[in-house]
């Protein structure tokens, strides 16, 4: 198969491993085969192994080295903010972030509506296993 | 950002006044080094080999640490070394990317570790400059002088976020497709 995403000028990554772990960067430039500039908002512009990244599908659309207020330009343009959190991959890692923050109640606020969830599915199940049997 | 092994210090002596000589010349010299105690007796090294000047009748007038000025630019950095292999001396020159030339010198001491067993004793920088794009040699750096470059990466290594979570078993095989 073909591949997808590309390390390209423009392509957002996710930082998986060290400081700035979780953080969304964008591929600025490349240095040689291995590293990358890359760059955030809120982040001094620096050399990134490609192996700390995940590569997301998102890029968007910048020349080659672009100053820090083209850059948040252009990531506003993208609305990569927005394309991240609706994302299947973004939701589940603020999903992952919610439970993680989680204190004991709210954990005993999940089990009760895990346990209503499990209610009303078996209650449809039932329903349905009826109307097959009749 | 990551701290690195070598700093480029720039080292300033001459020998010491004596009768015959009141102003003897100042040299100054740009090196490599871990630390300035290392740079200095670098320093003394050198000099030694070029003038009759040693560190006894000699004196260190300054030293100071060079910074990268723009570490947030790619630059192609060309090296000009002197080796000594198990046959003999050899000059060689070698071209890195990289945004720093302390990068860049760190990158060449392992890969003239890795590549040709010589260690960070066995080699003297001659020179080293940044190369603009049109003059480099080397098609590897010159592979990544495009302004539309796009690669994929081809297959991804799972690893856990931090070291701490490293196991040495794993339940089931990871999946590397990227």
């Amino acid at each position: 198969m073909p591949f997808k995403r590309y390390v390209e000028i423009g392509r957002v990554a996710l930082v998986n491993y060290g400081k700035d772990y979780g953080r969304l960067v964008v591929i600025v430039d490349v240095v040689d085969q291995n590293r990358a500039l890359v760059d955030a908002p809120d982040v001094v512009r620096g050399q990134m192994n490609f192996k700390r990244l995940s590569l997301t599908d998102i890029k968007i659309d910048i020349p080659r080295l672009p100053k820090k207020k083209t850059l948040i330009a252009a990531m506003e343009a993208a609305d990569v903010k927005n394309k991240w959190e609706n994302s299947s991959w973004g939701r589940k890692l603020i999903v992952q972030k919610r439970r993680a923050a989680l204190n004991d109640f709210d954990r005993f606020k999940v089990m009760l509506a895990r346990i209503k969830r499990g209610g009303a599915i078996q209650q449809e199940l039932a329903k349905l296993k009826k109307q097959n049997a009749s | 950002m990551v701290a690195f092994r070598f700093h480029q210090y720039q080292v300033v002596g001459r020998a010491l006044p004596s009768p015959t000589d009141e102003h003897p010349k100042i040299y100054r010299m740009k090196l490599w080094a871990t630390n300035e105690v290392r740079a200095k007796s670098k320093f003394w090294y050198f000099l030694r080999k070029l003038k009759k000047v040693k560190k006894s009748n000699g004196q260190v007038l300054a030293i100071n640490e060079i910074f990268e000025r723009k570490p947030t630019k790619i630059k192609n950095y060309g090296i000009w070394l002197r080796y000594q292999s198990r046959t003999g001396y050899h000059n060689m020159y070698k071209e890195f990317r990289d945004t720093t030339l302390n990068g860049a010198v760190e990158h060449m001491y392992n890969e003239m570790a890795s590549r040709h067993r010589v260690r960070y004793h066995c080699i003297q920088i001659i020179k080293t400059a940044t190369i603009p794009a049109k003059l480099c040699k080397r098609e590897n750096t010159k592979q990544f002088h495009d302004s539309k470059i796009k690669f994929p990466l081809v297959f991804k290594k799972v690893r856990p976020p931090s070291r701490k979570l490293k196991t040495t078993y794993k339940a089931s095989r990871p999946n590397l497709f990227m």
